[in-house]
């Protein structure tokens, strides 16, 4: 199964089961969906319940928090995460704040969800990434999706819970294989290990967890070492647990993050680990994140502007042969 | 109107107004802080409005106290909230500008200019697809109306035929910059013509407001689509406590006082339904004394709890089990 499909076969069978959901979006109905994510659904729930929107993304969250206001439970799609920043008003100052203001009295079971970051070419108006700024906002919940059993069941806890959700995906994941475990319970706030190890813990999320992975035989080949690959999952909250159960184990964090670097969403995690794993930690931590540039659209500058495998494991070898790992 | 209506009309309005003054009053003293936006002068259009709309569902601004008393919410409540106490309508979380009661169908309380305006949208088609008849009312000033906000949800609510009444409450100033300085013309209903029919009313004759919005809502009911009203009143006082309101002349000032909603319906009450002057000052003194009570209620009322500043960040458990 691929991500968009998982993504796709998680809103359906939410749709099925309780008729309140609707989902509403640029071109989320009659054409499918743009990543086509919500492909069929049209035909099966009808344009009451996959809403084709004018191209007016305030509007677009905006009427999701009014329809969860009246009893619905809605799933805005925004194209990219650089048509979101048109939405920030009502998912900063309406979407994460009502349940808070109006002191529990009213709450808002809605999804956000949009793709994000360096697909291939887009330029800076389509390639950005923004969970530095959404996770740092109370009242929401921040999950990312990095691979196709996640998907599906983050997407689906999303849409049944009470709560308000910003749900990240990436442009380059919605083609990417794999299976959903119907079997095993997922809770979407824990942390995932995805490669167990014993000498460095590499966290990231989205799709740099597959960045990765595809630099760590390098890595671990000219380290001889063994890395340990975290993938956050749910950027708010934070798992820290399942972070300092495998930093108490390896002494080392190297964090991984496709976003420009200041401020980014990894200086969180370093930050943490300063100020609870000080005493652990036998190296300062190392944060491979983008270049502060906005997003070029020539191919060799765009890929020197994000992390990429191979830049991920000349950093890391360089880093970890400067403290003995 | 009957005669009940007639007096209740009023007895809100002069409620209303001594709520507002007695929040002044608290508010000069220290008792509240904060944006005090103050409704003095627009009690015929919030009283008039929320009476009329009594089915419906309300999204409203931040200079809302005596919509919020007008739709049923308690003034006890309502001051315990400005006072900042945990006995407030929203648990001393929200304030002034951020009243709530989904009892009461009163969603706020927005304090983002034009920001509520899609929620009463998505809210309305909410109430669309439940088959529910009575729609929404979403009250914003005219300043709200040059947004980017307005123009989407005027479009998304007509393309889809939605129960929305837009109810603009035009008092012409926007902190203290004229309406004319920054848009076009005086009647921003002109901007809503394009997608929905419109009604203009004299914001300052609650009895024509109650009438102009029953109107309204019969025509959301017969589902049409959206209707807009533009009731022209004026505020008193300045934007909020903060704004001294130099930039209108005392001669303004005395030809919008000369419109005085409550001396007009005082007048309506003893002309056309032979009150006495007994009789009114009756309602007048039970209203005092509500308020009065409010303000000690508020006074005596119980700080939040340190407790109470990490809840409703998040619903307790927050998930809705898969049937």
């Amino acid at each position: 199964m691929l991500y968009r499909e998982a993504l796709n076969k998680a809103l359906d069978e939410t749709m099925a089961v309780d008729d309140t959901i609707v989902v509403l979006g640029e071109d989320v109905g009659r054409y499918g969906g743009s990543y086509r994510v919500t492909e069929g659904l049209y035909a099966k729930y009808g344009e009451k319940r996959l809403i084709d929107t004018p191209i007016a993304e305030l509007s677009i969250v905006g009427n999701a928090v009014g329809m969860a206001i009246g009893g619905l439970r809605p799933v805005a799609e925004i194209m990219t995460a650089n048509f979101a920043l048109l939405a920030f008003d009502q998912i900063i100052n309406h979407m994460s704040k009502y349940h808070y203001m109006s002191a529990g009295k009213i709450t808002l079971p809605m999804v956000v969800r949009f793709p994000q970051g360096v697909s291939k070419q887009l330029a800076a108006q389509h390639s950005e990434s923004y969970e530095q700024m959404l996770s740092a906002v109370p009242g929401l919940k921040v999950l990312a999706a990095s691979d196709v059993n996640y998907a599906y069941h983050a997407l689906k806890h999303a849409v049944m819970s009470d709560d308000p959700f910003v749900f990240i995906e990436h442009e380059l994941l919605y083609n990417k294989k794999g299976e959903v475990d119907l079997k095993t319970p997922l809770d979407p706030f824990k942390a995932r290990i995805v490669k167990e190890g014993s000498d460095v813990t590499i966290v990231s999320y989205l799709k740099m967890v597959d960045d990765v992975m595809a630099a760590v035989p390098k890595i671990e080949e000219a380290l001889g070492c063994s890395c340990e690959v975290v993938d956050l999952c749910s950027l708010n909250p934070v798992d820290y647990d399942t972070l300092k159960a495998s930093i108490e184990k390896t002494s080392r964090l190297v964090m991984v993050e496709e976003e420009h670097k200041t401020g980014g969403y990894g200086a969180q995690i370093v930050s943490w680990a300063a100020e609870k794993m000080f005493y652990t930690l036998d190296a300062a931590p190392l944060r491979i994140a983008g270049a502060d540039v906005p997003i070029p659209y020539n191919r060799t500058l765009e890929l020197l502007s994000i992390p990429t495998p191979d830049s991920i494991a000349e950093q890391i070898i360089d880093w970890g042969r400067r403290n003995d790992v | 109107m009957d005669k009940l209506l007639a007096e209740t009309l009023y007895y809100e309005m002069v409620r209303g107004r001594a709520f507002e003054y007695a929040a002044k009053e608290h508010y000069m003293q220290g008792d509240i802080s904060g944006f005090l936006h103050l409704d003095i002068g627009q009690e015929a259009l919030s009283v008039g409005a929320m009476k009329a709309f009594a089915k419906g569902d309300v999204f409203s601004t931040y200079r809302e106290h005596i919509m919020a008393l007008a739709r049923g919410i308690s003034p006890k409540a309502v001051m315990a909230e400005l006072f900042g106490k945990e006995a407030g309508v929203s648990e001393g979380k929200g304030g002034s500008m951020h009243l709530f009661d989904p009892s009461h169908f009163f969603y706020g309380g927005d304090a983002i200019v034009g920001g509520h305006l899609p929620n009463a949208v998505g809210c309305a088609y909410a109430r669309k697809f439940q088959g529910e008849e009575h729609g929404v009312m979403a009250v914003f000033g005219d300043g709200a109306t040059n947004g980017g906000a307005f123009f989407e949800s005027l479009n998304i609510a007509a393309a889809q035929k939605l129960p929305l009444l837009f109810l603009c409450e035009n008092n012409e100033y926007a902190i203290g910059t004229k309406i004319t300085r920054v848009a076009p013309f005086e009647k921003q209903a002109k901007k809503a013509e394009p997608y929905m029919p419109a009604i203009e009313v004299d914001g300052m004759d609650v009895v024509a407001v109650y009438e102009a919005v029953s109107e309204a809502q019969h025509y959301l009911e017969k589902g049409h689509g959206p209707i807009f009203v533009e009731a022209m009143t004026c505020r008193y006082e300045g934007h909020s406590m903060s704004d001294p309101n130099s930039y209108r002349s005392t001669q303004e000032m005395a030809l919008c006082k000369a419109r005085d909603p409550i001396e007009r319906m005082k007048k309506v009450l003893q002309e056309q339904y032979g009150m006495d002057a007994g009789a009114i000052e009756l309602l007048e003194t039970k209203a005092q004394n509500e308020i009065d009570e409010a303000v000690s209620f508020a006074a005596e009322a119980e700080e939040p709890a340190p407790e109470a500043l990490m809840a409703h960040v998040f619903t307790e458990g927050g998930t809705h089990a898969l049937s």
